[in-house]
């Protein structure tokens, strides 16, 4: 039986009208995608999502000197070049119900979610006002608050946990869908895929978020990858899979939406992968020996993801001192952190022994 | 020449059944592959199939017996040429010829398993109220009940895992779950240990009560990340926001001739992790107890249950709501001159040697440590005040083990009172071998317990 009548018969209104194509299912988002690609934004919203962006990039920057100053420790994994991905998908979800998780790089998803600069950078130099209380570090943060689910540390493990937060969603009947990310790297872990096989399989909410940034470490995605495609991956589990520009915010909204749209209506997971960039190396102590600087900059000058949006700013016909007044403000909003986060207390030694274990025995 | 049909073991722990139906009759003739009778062990009804062709001679065993004893003869087939109605009973054979054909045939009692499983009953455990009436319960079925009454109790409890649902348990340990609470509380995933390892770790993360049962702990090795990196660190790492109440469930340990990939005691493993509540219960009423504060719990828990105890009964009390305290020993068994402590299988075990000590006029204490971490540090230490000499009993590797644990905690806060070393009593340092005589070498038993007491008794 071709799988588009499948959906059609679970009663769940597909994305888009089905064909015969057996195999249309796989690919019918990514043609409603490729029909109409960029999100119209008014000026407010755009203004709002540049605003986010430049946030992420200042604060990354921030973290980076507070790194070399020796102020944050251990790995430290930066966002730069990859704003649009984390803005453009989290400015679709409802955030009252559905559920977020990603890996270690996760500094940029926390901001994107409106989650206070200060108690992120007070937790990346290990104070008591952090938001793990100093306890975890920049790879596990974590805001049940905002239904941030972490900030893991282990490759690939947000992928097996998001399809659990998919699964509660569904057993709950709130509503809610999980977005997973994951980097290039995770996707060739096991477990990925023994997720996407229980996702299609039971149907879970979730939309597996591939952010390809081109480097697992320091492994060029040809190196390691024998299906460079990522989007095509879910393709044996036959879950539709669509491939994305992550350095344009509004086609990354875009995206989001057409794949929430099929998620929200009972039809199971989607997989998508952006292709975005990293300019920073792979942590903090990587030089990213493995690629030219003539990469990075070709990538800054021709494909940044804030000079896209400026652009498009500047149709909306938005003027250089909106933006320098937006700029003020993050640069303002960033030092504040910083200030926060130096000089903010470490945690009480008596720290060392609370949370282990949440009862008493 | 006629051939005896005698009663096959069916599954690696079976070691008695039920004779439920006789497909055949005397006088009929079967083939190779004709289904004979149908067979129930504790874990399932199975069918027992011709090997030779003949004529069914005389049936031994009726239908509906229970407890029929493997390589029990129960019936005769006549070969070729022979005279089904002539053929009888075989006459009791001699001893020494028993032994002799024994010795190349199934028995179980000589495999080193078969040695774990001591014939002891345990003692009301002192936290049941005074005057609860008491029903007899294999660990099996407490288990199930614990299950049961906490999904009935709280709807966020699920079941997941292998063959939970539809097969109802590869060890029959979710038996009638399905039938109770539908598809959507209990569920069958693939074969992926990892992946539903951390669906259950994500879902208990989204605020629901995972039970998941891994069909024997040695698969969750697969799975170990989740149980140690996402589930026992999250709540620290998160500086007490992020709660994961999860159990991890299913039989750890030693079964019975599955050799080494099947057969490890993962209890030291696992209480080795700050963040985890560790608990490996002996008799049905902890099984119970403890199982349904496991799932109460806000902490991640690893209960480690051991196939070769599922089948035994035991006494359950028959309350309304029998809980009981997670990280408290047990006092099996009070005595005065040594102390053995052991958990799981062991206790067992060292109840036998208590009792047979007795005889010898020592007067052991038996302490079942139940919780593993957080470990009860007061109860062995005040046993230890007590009667001044420790062995501890291990049914797993003894190096890093919690023998080892014990043995430090004695040497830490315990010192003064130690009137010999502590020895520790536990399997050797090899991997379970498969052959039952090695198997047999390999394992703990009880003269190995009794042995070392009277060291430390200087006896």
């Amino acid at each position: 039986m071709p799988k588009a009548k499948i959906d059609a018969e679970s009663g769940a209104a597909p994305a888009v009208t089905p064909a015969q194509d057996e195999d249309f299912a796989l690919h019918s988002l990514q043609e409603a995608l490729a029909a109409d690609r960029r999100y119209t934004p008014n000026k407010e919203e755009l203004l709002n999502l540049y605003e986010q962006m430049v946030l992420i990039r200042r604060f990354e920057e921030r973290a980076g000197q507070l790194y070399g100053l020796g102020l944050i420790g251990g790995f430290c994994h930066l966002y730069i070049g990859q704003e649009a991905v984390a803005v453009g998908l989290q400015s679709a979800l409802d955030s009252n119900r559905d559920s977020v998780i990603t890996g270690y790089r996760d500094h940029g998803h926390m901001l994107a979610y409106g989650i206070d600069p200060k108690v992120i950078m007070a937790e990346l130099t290990g104070r008591e006002a952090g938001i793990s209380r100093g306890k975890g570090g920049s790879m596990h943060m974590f805001s049940v608050e905002h239904k941030f689910y972490g900030g893991h540390g282990i490759v690939g493990a947000q992928v097996s946990l998001g399809a659990g937060l998919a699964f509660a969603h569904k057993y709950r009947e709130d509503g809610g869908v999980a977005m997973a990310y994951f980097g290039d790297g995770a996707a060739n872990q096991g477990q990925v895929y023994e997720s996407f096989n229980m996702a299609a399989l039971w149907k879970l909410p979730i939309i597996f978020v591939i952010e390809n940034n081109g480097y697992a470490m320091g492994t060029a995605v040809k190196r390691g990858s024998a299906e460079t495609h990522f989007y095509r991956r879910g393709t044996a589990f036959r879950i539709p899979g669509m491939q994305v520009d992550g350095m344009d915010v509004l086609e990354v909204r875009k995206a989001a939406e057409v794949a929430l749209e099929y998620v929200r209506a009972g039809n199971g997971p989607v997989l998508m992968e952006l292709n975005t960039y990293r300019y920073r190396g792979h942590s903090m102590s990587d030089p990213a020996k493995y690629r030219s600087r003539e990469e990075v900059q070709d990538v800054r000058e021709k494909r940044d993801p804030i000079e896209h949006v400026k652009q498009d700013l500047a149709a909306l016909g938005v003027d250089e001192a909106a933006l320098k007044e937006i700029d003020k403000r993050v640069r303002a909003q960033v030092a504040e952190s910083a200030d926060f986060a130096e000089s903010s207390p470490e945690p009480a030694p008596s720290e060392l022994y609370t949370d282990v274990l949440v009862e008493r025995y | 020449m006629a051939i005896e049909l005698k009663m096959p073991a069916l599954s690696p722990t079976m070691e008695e059944g039920k004779l439920a139906r006789w497909l055949v009759k005397e006088g009929d003739e079967v083939a190779s592959g004709d289904i004979l009778a149908e067979i129930e062990t504790d874990k399932a009804t199975m069918e027992f199939e011709a090997v030779d062709e003949g004529t069914v001679g005389k049936i031994l065993v009726a239908e509906g017996t229970e407890g029929v004893k493997v390589g029990t003869v129960i019936a005769v087939l006549a070969g070729e040429g022979e005279d089904a109605s002539a053929i009888s009973a075989p006459a009791p054979k001699s001893e020494a010829a028993e032994a002799q054909s024994d010795a190349s045939q199934n028995k179980p009692a000589d495999t080193g398993t078969a040695q774990l499983v001591a014939d002891v009953q345990t003692k009301k455990d002192p936290e049941v109220p005074h005057g609860t009436n008491m029903k007899t319960s294999t660990v099996r079925e407490a288990l199930r009940d614990a299950m049961a009454e906490e999904m009935r109790r709280d709807d966020r409890v699920f079941v997941m895992g292998e063959e939970v649902a539809e097969y109802q348990g590869a060890y029959k340990v979710t038996q009638g779950l399905l039938e109770e609470f539908g598809a959507q509380r209990v569920i069958d995933t693939p074969i992926t240990e990892y992946g539903f390892a951390g669906i259950g770790t994500g879902a208990a993360m989204g605020g629901l009560r995972p039970v998941i049962e891994f069909m024997t702990f040695n698969f969750a090795m697969q799975a170990i990340d989740h149980i140690i990196n996402s589930a026992a660190k999250t709540n620290y790492m998160s500086g007490g926001q992020m709660r994961c109440p999860i159990v991890f469930r299913g039989p750890n340990g030693a079964a019975a001739r599955v050799g080494a990939q099947h057969s490890q005691n993962y209890g030291p493993w696992y209480a080795n992790v700050p963040g985890l509540v560790v608990i490996a219960p002996y008799d049905a009423s902890d099984a119970k107890g403890l199982l349904k504060a496991a799932i109460r719990s806000d902490d991640p828990v690893v209960f480690l249950e051991n196939e070769l105890v599922y089948g035994r009964s035991f006494e359950l009390p028959e309350l309304d709501d029998h809980v009981l305290p997670i990280g408290k020993a047990r006092i099996m068994r009070e005595g005065k001159d040594v102390t053995i402590v052991s958990y799981s299988i062991g206790v067992g075990l060292a109840l036998e040697a208590a009792e047979q000590l007795a005889g010898e006029g020592i007067d052991a204490e038996v302490i079942d440590l139940r919780t593993l971490r957080p470990l009860d540090k007061e109860t062995v230490l005040a046993s230890l005040a007590k009667t001044n000499r420790m062995v501890v009993a291990e049914e797993g590797f003894p190096v890093c083990s919690i023998a080892s644990e014990i043995i430090a905690i004695c040497m830490e806060d315990g010192f003064d009172d130690l009137d010999a070393p502590v020895v520790r009593v536990c399997n050797e340092d090899v991997p379970l071998p498969y052959a039952a005589n090695l198997e047999k070498l390999a394992l703990i038993d009880t003269p190995r317990i009794v042995e070392a007491v009277r060291k430390v008794c200087y006896r």
